[in-house]
């Protein structure tokens, strides 16, 4: 417990996460961009097409770990607000801002790629399917906590004011994506139907888990990114920024 | 000023009920605009009754859902101004018991009488007799979930100068499952169908709001209250 412990209390020091993520990040960078390259031109140049929908499936590669990361991003960003508002470890703050900012831009790319997916696939660029609907609200969601997050003058209450409602949507996520599932097989028209195979083939399955391992590290890099400027924002009268910025670069800190 | 005689909620309870009661025109309000917004599709969409009764009981439950937000605003921003807010938060009572009292006298002011006159406003919009008491029983059901979740956004707002329209981004989203089964117990009943699963699914909301809203209400009346 002591280790666990130790660990907290150093993520509460901003100086030391922004070393730390200094890091990490070349490794994470390396690790999402490789991921990806492998993924994307596996599932686009190598796996087979489709019986029914020819290449333009190969969207999915992008469409489906975007929706992965943006529905596991709100509860990241849930999960921040808890360690806000219980420890009050003020890098959870930094987390939930940075990742409301990322979470929102990750379901706003599995809206656009479901919408262009949607145009071969339905004929039109947007279909009040479940799923999509779902996404949609998820958005709304993601941008209340942006919203409210600006509107108040004080970062620290903003923050608070945000875990909670986080929390609420945390709650509620569920309950909406049943209600919009049962309000869509209640209204689903009859001539739209997503033709996709009930069981996706191996050799189309596997370039699909490489690219969302590939999209959950490249959160991770762009969450950690976001939150290093706004950790730098945050102690711009810290004098390690001062050092920082006059390019004397971080030592570790003494006494660790 | 008589002295408290039971637990503070039910003093709370009593207090906003009688400003309620003294500003009785207020009242009015929320219902009003159902009627007007209600008077405003058939102008939209044009005076045919087949179409009106189609879309009759979307427009119902979106209208409700609209004024019910619309009157959540003011929920704690007077006490919260006046520095009442500050001695309830600080008495001894749980702010949990006057969060969920408060939230009780804006359904009995504003989703109730909402509720009671969406009967009405339906028979405007030619809605199907045999529909009318699936519409007004899900909306007494679903008005009550409304005031709860539309509390815990003004609760986050309360300590802000322009909370309206940003309650409006916060709250809406957290309506929708309350507009897909409200209206889906509607059209059930207009098409015939059973509508009793809608109806206890709006109640489980119901019980699921009164249970968590006041939890996430009094949190977010103490961090605006310490802001």
């Amino acid at each position: 417990m002591s280790g666990v412990w130790s660990f907290l209390h150093k993520l509460g020091s901003p100086r030391w996460f922004y070393r730390i993520s200094s890091q990490w990040l070349p490794w994470l960078g390396v690790l999402a961009g490789g991921l990806l390259l492998w993924g994307v031109v596996w599932g686009l140049a190598f796996a087979p097409a489709d019986a029914i929908q020819g290449n333009s499936f190969r969207i999915i590669y992008i469409h489906v770990p975007a929706a992965f990361v943006s529905l596991a991003g709100y509860y990241m960003m849930a999960g921040a607000g808890v360690v806000s508002l219980v420890w009050k470890i003020k890098l959870a703050d930094v987390a939930l801002r940075a990742g409301a900012g990322v979470g929102a831009a990750m379901t706003f790319c599995a809206l656009v790629t479901g919408s262009i997916w949607g145009k071969p696939t339905w004929g039109t660029w947007w279909v009040w399917d479940a799923r999509i609907t779902s996404m949609l609200v998820l958005l709304f969601l993601y941008l209340g906590v942006l919203a409210l997050y600006e509107a108040f003058e004080s970062r620290e209450t903003a923050a608070k004011a945000c875990a909670v409602l986080s929390l609420v949507g945390t709650v509620n996520i569920p309950i909406i994506y049943k209600s919009v599932d049962w309000w869509y097989s209640l209204h689903q028209p009859a001539t739209i139907k997503l033709t996709r195979a009930p069981s996706m083939h191996p050799d189309m399955f596997h370039p699909l888990i490489v690219t969302i391992l590939g999209f959950y590290v490249l959160y991770v890099v762009l969450l950690l990114l976001r939150m290093r400027a706004e950790v730098l924002e945050r102690e711009e009268k810290a004098r390690w920024v001062e050092e920082l910025a006059q390019g004397r670069g971080l030592a570790p800190e003494s006494g660790g | 000023m008589s002295i408290p005689m039971g637990p503070a909620w039910i003093e709370i309870a009593r207090r906003d009920l009688l400003l309620a009661y003294r500003r009785r025109a207020e009242a009015a309000n929320p219902l009003i605009f159902v009627l007007i917004v209600v008077a405003l599709f058939p102008l939209g969409i044009g005076p045919t009754p087949q179409a009106l009764a189609r879309v009759a009981p979307g427009v119902v439950w979106v209208t409700a859902l609209l004024a019910s937000l619309l009157s959540t605003d003011m929920m704690f921003r007077a006490d919260f101004d006046d520095g009442s807010l500050e001695q309830i938060a600080r008495s001894p009572s749980p702010l949990y018991a006057t969060a969920l009292a408060k939230m009780a006298v804006h359904w009995l002011v504003s989703g109730l009488p909402i509720a009671l006159m969406s009967p009405l406003v339906a028979g405007l919009l030619y809605l199907p007799a045999p529909a009318m008491p699936a519409l007004l029983l899900s909306m007494l059901l679903g008005t009550v979930s409304l005031s709860l979740v539309g509390g815990i956004g003004a609760a986050l707002t309360v300590g802000l100068r322009k909370g309206g329209l940003l309650l409006s981004l916060l709250v809406l989203p957290l309506y929708v499952p309350v507009l897909v089964f409200g209206s889906a117990a509607v059209d059930s009943a207009a098409a015939g169908l059973s509508w009793s699963a809608e109806l206890a699914v709006l109640g489980g909301f119901a019980l699921l709001a009164i249970t968590l809203a006041p939890l996430a209400v009094s949190a977010a009346l103490r961090i605006n209250l310490d802001a």
